[in-house]
Order: structure tokens, then C-alpha cells, then sequence
């Protein structure tokens, strides 16, 4: 029951926000907040073990074998609190922002909200990708409505390109729905039965099928090209979205459905996949060192974040998916308040080009405290989220292959320069005229980034609890996952 | 059956009314006859029976056709309601209407080559008419005559096939035919196969397939909207119903001979007809170019194997109703005597949100996206290929999607983005009541698709 409240809440609540329009902003800001407490209540109840929880199955489509089945694992778990737990604060962070009609703004971030949490709690195919379409349709049109210049194109350039990598994935979950025994079923445990049973050829296919939708998501080298233009022209809780939470659903992809569904053809290509996120890594640092724009630098460091966890993930090892979970939770908490900050800074100087900033240390001593110690997460220094997550993925790179580890862990050093340098051009230094009059964090701002700050600190400090969240349910994936491969050798 | 008796005997009294006088009225008795219509095919539900020696067959499938059209011609008339408001003409518009959904209901359950003929003659040539009907217009008269034109000469095609598989077999029936072709299938003259191809071109004519499309965009960019709204859903469930009964049904066995052939029409219908729409700046001609493209995705599920009618119904039902949702809309945006180009869409978001939303989940579903019925369809299409092993096919089928959202989307684009200096846009209740109607078809069928597909 508790799933379908998840899922169908932020619907409900869409249609108060749209019913009541003068109100949307404390409605949306309410149902998002009982959201965030009914999936703590979800987790606390959460027994940490690999089994599936919460589960509901529910015949929908009968005649074309398509069940509502849904349920969380300690998988899922980890991305609907950080879902739940950062859409209130997105909502929040718009406050000051007064965008034309409200009541579409939030009522479509609740809709995002609905159809992301769908994604990560959906156990049938169709189910699955239905969610993962209708991901795209608020995105889009926040970014559409409420963008900055010329973002017609961009955003159609951005729709269409995750349009073809769905379509991709919808052919290939087809295809295996085909191939599963008796009655044609989109069940997950059948789909896997189905991609485990085929030949090596068909399961490499596949999984170039699946991998290009997920990949196209995230953004992993070579499909990142509508990313750097499309969060910056969207409106911040538009990049909040996407970097935030939305491109999670690609990675999540890649441990829910990739991995157990076609392990062979994982195993075959994985390092062709491995090679293409480490290369993104060190493609997309090198981009952001030379970024004059401060979103666009974001972007670019966001691109080289996503290609590590990428990474991680197909070295098939422990410490690799962990990290993945664990720098998934991390890397959503601080890119939020990395684009919130600098958003922040775009509002109060009218410019987001770092070289016209300079000296806001003098005038905003607790913003400056602030970026700082995000940005640190950011470039994984110990004590922070961001620490936890790198260490355990570069550490799995290396172990898969001490080349790729080495050029993986480029990111920490490239990521420390471009990030430092940014953070000392635009905090430090003389106050020039843009920042000369600039206004220290105000208590709803102090309201957003407070938590976060904790939380990066707090998952810095203490990680145990929520490596512990998922490790039941990556170990079991992984013993299945070795244990066929075992097999099939 | 009974309600092919209902909408010939509204016909009839459409006719009346000019004599009689009441053409006031004739308003509400057909919207009542239609309802009427929709409950007595719902009600005769699996009562299969045939009619004038059998040369009509009711089955369970025609009746469901008969419902989808009969509920479509609801929608429309409702859509179409100012259409019907000029005095001149009305009463002749209203039968030549309801004489073509007559035609339309044959072709759903034809089961004679005569019947065939007849429905296609009786659709068409009300369709020449209602085409030519803006007489004021010089396009409305052009797109008359060119669609006259080249209908009758596929129509000359289509008999002349229908003769050809006549002298192979010696009789029009269906069942014959196919019986025909099962007991003589090594030493069927090649003349028959002659026929069977003739025949094909005369279909893809009608369903307007690459390369026999040429007369669709000017004939739906000239005609007045509400025909156009009635060309492309109406029109296009009759002529695809007729379609599968006669290559899915009778010449099944003989399916290597038209299998390549309609493949490869899908294919270039996919590909040319998306690619043409991309570069129109008239939003009818743009449908159109969709409408024709659509006609390639439905012709998809024919080489398939499987339950091709119920994913054609289907197809066809989310399709339809996407587009009257769409010409809806564009009916209230027209202005007297100008072509509705894209920018017209300028900034319809701050002038009417709620006509936006509409046309919005209207293009979105032509498009496929999910959870709306035309993205159900279109998964029941593409899971038939793919369940056929026509992967290539989906392939392109996929890629065309793709460059839809393009072209759809421009209109959306145009419709958030743009600005637009134009005053609000009032829109009358009814009006209101039937987008609501139609959005909610289009959501609700998309979310919930058994509901539909349960009654094949």
C-alpha cells in the first residue's frame, strides 16, 4: 500500500495544485513534505535484507501480460528517499522565484515526482518504461515554459534524444517479453529468466540496446552532447531535476534491468562500457577546466561524476556497485546544492561567467562556508559524502584494471583544479562590481542548504547506515549475477 | 446490422427534413440516432449474422468497427456542430454525412467483392462532395475535383481487380475466393495475382499509402476542416477494416504475393511521408503528412501475424480520437479563408491554456508518448512486428517516431514558447465539454487499455 502512496501521492497532488491555484506553492510544498515522511516511515520499517518489500501486484493489462507490480528493495529504497528528500527542498528553493503561472510549475514537478518514484520502485517492464517516459514529459515542458534563451531548441534537441535511446530500450524489453516461457509476461523475474536464457550475441544486442537508453540518461561519453546546453538553459529546478535525480534513473537502469537481466552480454561488453566512462571522466574534466560559465562548468563536472559511477557499476564488483549507490545518493545532494548556490549567485549578480566574481567572501562569509564545504564534497575530500562513494568506485576501477583506475581517479585530481580554481576567482580575491553589494544567505536559503550541508557531512562522516540500506539487496545481485556467469562459463 | 438499418433510415430522414421542414431539429435526432446506433452494435455484441444472401457478414469484428466508427461520427458531428450551423446546403450535408457512414459500416463487414465496391463508391463519392462543399473556396473546388480525379481512377484499379479474381475464380465471395485459392493453390492463373495486386493498389489508395498518396495534402489542406476531421479518422478505419478482411482474411494463403508489397509501402510510407512533414508550415498539411504516415504504421501490423484486427481497432481508436481532439482545436483557431500555418499556434499557451493542454495531449499522442493511447498502440504495433520478426521494419518504424516528436512537437513549441500580441480566446461550453470528452478518451484508453481491447 505504502508503494502505491508513493507513487500515486505526488498525482494526487498535482491535481490540488492544478485545482487550487492560487494556493500551489504551500499545497506543492505540504504534499511534498508528507511524501518525504511517508518514505521515511517506508524506510524505517525497511527490513535490510535483500528480499523485495512493500510489493504490490496487481493485474493491469491482462491481455498483454502487464502487471502494476511494484516493490522496494534496499536498491530502490536509497533513490525514492533521495527523490522524496530532495523534491521538498526543490520546491522550496523556488520560493523566491516568482515563475508565471504557478500552479503548472508545481504541479508538474509533482508530476516528475510520480513518474520518478515509479521508476525506481517498478518490477514489470512496461511498467517500467511507461514511468520512465512519463519522466520526460514534465521535465521537458518545465524546461520549455520556464527556460532561458533559446531553449526551443535545445530542449526538442534534449526530447528527442532520450526519446530515440527510450524507443531503443522499449524494442529490446519487446523482444525479451517474446522470449519468455508460457504466457508472455513483462514480470521482472521472467524478463530475467528470458535475457539470461539467450546466447551471447543476442544478450550483447541487448545489451547495447539497453545501455544506449541508460547511457543517453546519465549522460555517458559519447551521448552527452544535449546535456551541458539543456541544463543551462533550464530553469534551475529544471537542472535540479535533471542532474539530481532524473539521471540516476539511467544508472539505477543499468543495476535494476542491465546487469541481472542479460549478465553475459554485460560481461562481454562491459569493458567497452567501462573504457567509454572513463574516457567521458577525462573528457568532460578537461572541458570544465577550461568553462568560463559557471553551469556549464557544473554540467561538465556532473558528466565526469556520472562517468565514475558508470564505471563502477560494470566492473561487476562489490565496492563498485556500492560506491555507485552510496556516490548516487552523494552526487544528488550535491550538485543540488551546487546549482542552487550558483543560481544563488546568478540572482544577486545577474552574471554566471566566473571571472566577472570575485571578493563574495567579504560580503557573504556564511554562503562562502557553505559552497565551500559542498564544493569539498564535490571534489571527494575526506569526510564528505562525496569522499565515501569515490574511494569505493576508483578503488573498484583499479581493481578491475590499474589503467582505468588511474585515469578514473583523474577526476578527483582534474575535478579539485577546475572546482578550486572556480571557487578562488569567484569567492576570493577583490570584490568587483557585481559582487560588491552581495547579500549573505537569507533564512529560507539557510532552510534549504542547511540540511543538505548535514547530510553531506553527516554521510561523510558516518556512511555505515546507508551503505547498509543496499548491500543486502547489491550482494544478492551480484551472487546471482556470478553464480550464472559461473555457469555459462 | 441493425445499426447500419438506423443510420441509413437517419439519412432518410435528413432528407425529410427539407420537405418536412424540421431542420432545426435534425440536430439532436442524429446525435440521438448515433447513440442509438452505438448501443444497438454494443448490444448486438457477439450475435454474428448476415444479410442480402450473405453478402454482408456481421461478425464480432465488423461490429466493433461499426462501434468505433459510429462513436467517432458522434464525436465528429459534436466537433463539426458549426459546420451543420449555415443554412444553405444543410440538410444535404447532413444525409451525404450520414450516406457516407453507411458506406464506412459496409466496408467494415463486407463479404462479397461487390460489397467491397459499393462501400468504397458509396464513401467516396459523398467524400468528393463534402470535399467540394466550401464552394466559395477555389481550394475547397480544387481539392474536389483532384480527389475525384484520382479516386475514380483507383477506383478503376480496384474494379478492374475485382474482375480479374472474378475470371480466375468465378464469383465475388470472400469465403469462395479464399476456399478457391486453398483448393487450387499450385495452378492459379497468373491473372488472378494480377488482380490481387490491383486490387491492393486500389486500397492503398484509399487508405492513402506512399507512393499513392499524392492526392492527400491538397485535398485536406483545401477541404473544409470538419471533412478533413472526417477523412482522416473515418475514412481511414473503413478503408483499413476493409483492408484487413480482404488481405488478412481472404487472401491470407496467398500472403507471399502482397506480404513484400505491403512491406515495402510501410516502409517508404513511414519514411517519406514523416520526412515530408517535417518541412510543412501549414499545420492541415502537416496532419495530412501524419495522417499518411500513420497509414504506414497501421499498414505494419497488416504483414504481421497475430491479432492484427484488435491492434489495428485499437491503433485506430486511439489514433482517431487524437486527431478529433486535434482538429477540435484547430476548427476554433481558423479564420475564414486562410491556411493555418504554425505560427498561428504563437503563443496559444497565455491565450487559452486549456484549448493548449488539449491540442498538447492530442500531439503527444499521435506521437506515442506514453500513458496516452496513442503510445499504446503503438506498443501493441511494434510488439506484433516484433513478435512477427519484422525487426527491420521496427527499426524504421522507431526512427520515423522519432522525426514525428519533431514536427508534433514544433506546434508545441510554437504553442509554449512563442508570443503572441492576440487577444484571449473565448470557447463556448460545448466546445469545453467535448475537449473534455476527447481528452479524457485519449488518457483514460491509454491507462487503462483492456477496457477496449476486451471487447474484440
Amino acid at each position: 500500500m505504502i508503494t502505491a502512496f508513493l507513487i500515486f501521492w505526488p498525482l494526487v497532488a498535482s491535481l490540488l495544485v492544478f485545482a487550487f491555484h492560487g494556493y500551489a506553492k504551500p499545497i506543492a510544498l505540504a504534499a511534498s513534505i508528507i511524501e518525504l515522511v511517508v518514505s521515511i516511515v517506508a524506510a524505517v520499517n525497511f527490513i535490510s535484507d535483500s528480499s523485495i518489500q512493500y510489493s504490490i501486484n496487481y493485474a493491469w493489462i491482462q491481455s498483454a501480460g502487464i502487471n502494476f507490480h511494484v516493490g522496494i528493495d534496499g536498491i530502490s529504497l536509497l533513490l525514492v528517499l533521495l527523490t522524496t528528500f530532495l523534491i521538498p527542498f526543490i520546491i522550496l528553493s523556488s520560493f523566491s522565484i516568482n515563475y508565471k503561472n504557478p500552479s503548472v510549475f508545481y504541479g508538474l514537478i509533482l508530476l516528475m515526482q510520480m513518474a520518478l518514484v515509479g521508476v525506481f520502485v517498478s518490477l514489470d517492464g512496461f511498467l517500467f518504461y511507461l514511468f520512465w517516459e512519463m519522466a520526460l514529459i514534465p521535465v521537458y515542458f518545465i524546461c520549455l515554459i520556464w527556460g532561458g534563451e533559446d531553449r526551443g531548441v535545445i530542449t526538442l534537441k534534449f526530447f528527442i534524444y532520450t526519446l530515440s535511446g527510450s524507443l531503443l530500450m522499449l524494442i529490446a524489453l519487446v523482444y525479451l517479453y517474446f522470449q519468455t516461457q508460457g504466457q508472455h509476461s513483462f514480470d521482472i523475474q521472467q524478463l530475467y529468466a528470458a535475457g539470461r536464457s539467450l546466447p551471447v550475441r543476442e544478450q550483447g544486442i541487448l545489451f547495447w540496446a539497453f545501455f544506449i537508453a541508460f547511457a543517453i540518461k546519465m549522460p555517458v561519453f559519447p551521448f552527452h552532447t544535449w546535456q551541458p546546453d539543456t541544463y543551462n538553459v533550464a530553469p534551475v529546478q529544471g537542472t535540479m531535476l535533471l542532474s539530481a535525480i532524473m539521471l540516476k534513473m539511467g544508472i539505477y537502469g543499468v543495476i535494476r534491468w542491465l546487469v541481472p537481466m542479460v549478465p553475459y552480454g554485460v560481461q562481454t561488453w562491459g569493458e567497452s562500457a567501462i573504457v567509454l566512462s572513463v574516457v567521458g571522466i577525462v573528457y568532460a574534466s578537461c572541458i570544465a577546466l577550461v568553462q568560463k560559465d559557471f553551469k556549464r562548468l557544473l554540467a561538465y563536472s556532473s558528466i565526469a561524476h556520472v562517468g565514475l559511477i558508470s564505471g563502477g557499476i560494470f566492473t561487476l564488483s562489490k565496492i563498485g556497485m556500492q560506491g555507485a549507490m552510496i556516490q548516487m545518493l552523494s552526487h544528488g545532494l550535491i550538485v543540488f546544492a551546487l546549482f542552487y548556490l550558483v543560481d544563488i549567485i546568478v540572482a544577486r549578480t545577474k552574471t554566471k561567467v566566473i571571472k566577472q566574481l570575485g571578493g563574495i567572501r567579504s560580503q557573504a562569509p556564511i554562503f562562502t562556508t557553505i559552497f565551500l564545504i559542498v564544493m569539498l564534497g564535490s571534489i571527494a575530500l575526506p569526510f564528505t559524502s562525496g569522499f565515501v562513494g569515490e574511494f569505493l568506485l576508483i578503488n573498484s576501477l583499479v581493481k578491475y584494471q590499474l589503467g582505468l583506475g588511474v585515469a578514473a581517479g583523474l577526476t578527483t585530481i582534474l575535478g579539485a583544479v577546475y572546482m578550486l580554481r572556480a571557487f578562488q576567482k569567484s569567492m576570493l580575491g577583490e570584490t568587483g562590481e557585481n559582487t560588491s553589494s552581495f547579500m549573505d544567505l537569507t533564512t529560507r536559503e539557510k532552510l534549504v542548504l542547511y540540511p543538505i550541508v548535514v547530510l553531506i557531512l553527516g554521510i561523510g562522516i558516518y556512511p555505515t547506515p546507508f551503505l547498509k540500506i543496499s548491500e543486502a539487496a547489491v550482494n544478492n545481485l551480484l551472487t546471482i549475477v556470478t553464480n550464472y556467469l559461473a555457469l555459462v562459463k | 446490422m441493425n445499426a447500419l438499418y438506423i443510420i441509413c433510415g437517419l439519412g432518410i430522414i435528413s432528407l425529410l427534413a427539407e420537405i418536412f421542414n424540421f431542420k432545426k431539429a435534425l440536430f439532436p435526432i442524429v446525435m440521438v440516432g448515433l447513440v442509438v446506433a452505438i448501443a444497438v452494435a454494443f448490444l448486438d455484441g457477439g450475435n454474428a449474422s448476415q444479410a442480402f444472401s450473405n453478402m454482408i457478414n456481421f461478425d464480432r469484428v465488423a461490429i466493433v468497427f461499426t462501434m468505433l466508427i459510429s462513436i467517432t461520427a458522434f464525436s465528429w458531428f459534436w466537433m463539426a456542430k458549426d459546420y451543420f450551423s449555415n443554412n444553405s446546403h444543410l440538410t444535404d450535408r447532413f444525409a451525404i454525412v450520414l450516406f457516407s457512414l453507411v458506406g464506412a459500416i459496409i466496408l467494415t463487414s463486407i463479404n462479397n467483392m461487390v460489397m467491397l465496391f459499393l462501400g468504397i463508391e458509396i464513401l467516396s463519392i459523398s467524400m468528393y462532395v463534402l470535399a467540394g462543399s466550401n464552394k466559395k473556396n477555389l481550394f475547397s473546388t480544387e481539392a474536389a475535383f483532384k480527389y475525384f480525379l484520382m479516386g475514380s481512377f483507383a477506383t478503376g484499379f480496384l474494379l478492374m481487380g475485382i474482375a480479374l479474381i472474378y475470371g480466375a475464380t468465378g464469383t465475388f465471395e470472400l469465403l469462395k475466393i479464399s476456399a478457391f485459392i486453398s483448393a487450387h493453390s499450385s495452378d492459379l492463373p497468373s491473372f488472378f495475382y494480377t488482380g490481387v495486386i490491383m486490387v491492393l493498389i486500389g486500397m492503398s489508395f484509399k487508405i492513402s499509402a506512399v507512393p499513392f498518396h499524392f492526392w492527400a495534402p491538397d485535398v485536406y489542406d483545401g477541404s473544409p476542416t470538419p471533412v478533413t476531421a472526417f477523412m482522416s479518422t473515418i475514412v481511414k478505419t473503413a478503408a483499413f477494416a476493409a483492408l484487413v478482411r480482404l488481405f488478412n482474411g481472404c487472401f491470407a494463403e496467398i500472403s507471399s504475393t502482397w506480404l513484400i508489397i505491403f512491406s515495402v509501402i510501410a516502409a517508404i510510407t513511414l519514411v517519406l511521408a514523416n520526412i515530408t512533414a517535417v518541412y510543412q508550415t501549414n499545420v492541415k498539411r502537416m496532419l495530412a503528412y501524419s495522417s499518411v504516415g500513420h497509414a504506414g504504421y497501421l499498414l505494419i501490423a497488416v504483414v504481421s501475424s497475430g491479432n492484427i484486427q484488435g491492434v489495428i481497432l485499437y491503433y485506430l481508436f486511439g489514433y482517431s480520437f487524437a486527431s478529433l481532439l486535434a482538429f477540435a482545436v484547430i476548427t476554433r483557431l481558423e479564420e475564414k479563408n486562410e491556411s493555418l500555418t504554425i505560427e498561428k499556434f504563437n503563443g496559444l499557451f497565455s491565450r487559452s491554456p486549456f484549448l493548449t493542454f488539449s491540442m498538447t495531449v492530442a500531439l503527444l499522442s499521435l506521437a506515442g508518448i506514453p500513458p496516452l493511447a496513442g503510445f499504446f498502440g503503438k506498443y501493441l504495433l511494434l510488439s506484433l512486428a516484433v513478435g512477427s520478426g519484422h525487426i527491420w521494419l521496427v527499426m524504421i518504424a522507431i526512427a520515423t517516431s522519432t522525426i514525428g516528436v519533431y514536427y508534433y512537437f514544433k506546434i508545441i513549441l510554437a504553442m509554449y514558447f512563442k508570443k503572441s500580441a492576440l487577444s484571449q480566446i473565448d470557447l463556448s461550453q460545448s466546445l469545453k465539454i467535448l475537449l473534455v470528452l476527447l481528452l479524457l478518451i485519449s488518457i483514460v484508453a491509454g491507462i487503462f487499455p483492456d477496457l477496449f481491447l476486451s471487447l474484440l
